[in-house]
């Protein structure tokens, strides 16, 4: 490929490869990063690398966990509501499925996408990307676009934004009925929790070049 | 921490020729269309990715007027039945006494957007000149805009939860109305539009001309 070779910057400088931020494009010298250090760009501030001990398996196990509590998000009923001897108890699925008529079908799709089927998608890409390096093995075939549609995926899966909606609507409805908070609701909250810390953990900078020496 | 080795001036890589993958920051001699370690097309910047800004958040802004203007939510009871708009459901809520949560609807559906559609604009307008805002004050406007942008799909979520729950017969039904979908539109236009703008741009402005 047409890497940089090193050396090319300019006259006499050391034989490093290059990083450019990817906020501001400043070059720096690929970081040679103790763990637990934070290297962060010289002209913005953004942080190029953070790595830790033990961080794939972390994330990785942030990713499982936030797997099986999505499983319980999504089938158990996560609010019950009775008024005057009525019942109703909603599922996310019968949220997702709110719009389901005429022209509201549309978004219907983009709702279930938006809570269920991006960070679904966006969790399996990351365990994909992330086991073999977890237990030493080369990356599977494609994890690098793997890897890349998570981060890609990542604005766009909203689990954390429905939670607060879940909270606004039960302050909505809560004069004219009886309201009672299912399992599913707190697996959607304990998935807000799991996400920032998932988020937090991943030093995408060391994951990039784990996957492009396939050695470790 | 500083990287040892980096303590000379400030370069870029396309001040120095070079082409920087945005999804991994690996940096290139120009040449190649894509990736080698991540495979993203590699994009020099140009006029091409504020094109898209513009066309995206006029998009947005365009599908923002019918969401205020139709009803979001149609709402049935016994005695009565009623549609209210976005703002028409933010009074409601403080007629109610819940200050808190017509707070949080009013931000999320009329201040977010509103004030995301200007902050974009201005990015994009002010790219090449000095303005009033600094270069990383521009940049925070940037990812205050990346960050909080979606959290006005919010009111969308509350719409569907709202019409899958009261669904009680004769009681009280509430059925989601056309604003919700121009709304998430709206929404989602907008996101793309802060997506297209490359941040680089806005630190471009930053370097005197080479
Ligand atoms: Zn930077
Ligand atoms: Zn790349």
């Amino acid at each position: 490929m047409d890497r940089l070779a090193p050396g090319d910057r300019q006259a006499g400088a050391p034989d490093r490869p290059l990083l450019a931020c990817l906020t501001c494009d400043t070059l720096h010298y690929e970081p040679d990063v103790p763990m637990n250090h934070v290297a962060t760009c010289r002209r913005c501030g953004r942080v190029l690398a953070a790595p830790r001990d033990n961080a794939f398996a972390r994330v990785l196990a942030l990713a499982l966990t936030s797997t099986i509590l999505m499983i319980g998000a999504v089938f158990f009923p996560f609010i019950d509501l009775s008024v005057a001897g009525l019942q109703n108890r909603t599922s996310v699925l019968d949220a997702a499925l709110a719009f389901s008529t005429g022209m509201m079908v549309p978004l219907s799709v983009a709702v279930a996408l938006l809570i269920v089927l991006i960070p679904v998608t966006r969790l399996g890409a990351i365990i994909y990307t992330l086991l073999p390096l977890v237990r030493g093995c080369a990356p599977w075939p494609h994890a690098p676009l793997a890897f890349r549609l998570a981060e890609r995926l990542r604005p766009w899966s909203m689990a954390e934004i429905f939670v607060v909606g879940v909270a606004v609507a039960l302050v909505k409805v809560g004069g004219l009925a009886t309201l009672s908070i299912g399992p599913a609701f707190w697996a959607f909250a304990g998935l807000v929790l799991v996400t920032v810390l998932h988020d937090n953990a991943m030093c995408r900078y060391t994951i990039w070049k784990s996957l492009e020496t396939p050695s470790r | 921490m500083e990287i040892p080795g980096n303590a000379e001036p400030l370069t870029t890589a396309r001040r120095a020729g070079m082409l920087a993958c945005t999804r991994c920051g690996l940096v290139h001699a120009s040449g190649p269309a894509r990736c080698g370690r991540c495979d993203a097309p590699l994009d020099p910047r140009g006029r091409k990715s504020l094109q898209a800004v513009w066309a995206w958040l006029l998009a947005g802004v365009v599908v923002y007027i019918p969401a205020n203007i139709y009803p979001m939510l149609r709402t049935a009871t016994l005695l009565e039945q009623s549609e209210s708009t976005i703002v028409g459901g933010a009074i409601d809520l403080l007629e109610h006494g819940s200050y808190g949560v017509a707070a949080i609807v009013f931000i999320a559906s009329v201040l977010i957007p509103v004030g995301k559609f200007i902050a974009i604009a201005y990015l994009a307008l002010s790219l090449n000149r000095p303005g009033a805002l600094s270069i990383h004050q521009r940049h925070l406007l940037y990812e205050m805009v990346e960050f909080i942008g979606r959290w006005s799909m919010i009111d969308v979520f509350v719409v569907a939860i709202l019409s899958a729950l009261v669904q009680l017969g004769s009681v009280a039904i509430i059925n989601p109305g056309i604003a919700a979908v121009s709304f998430a539109l709206s929404v989602a236009f907008t996101m793309l539009s802060a997506q297209s703008l490359d941040p680089r741009l806005i630190w471009d402005a930053d370097e005197e001309p080479a």
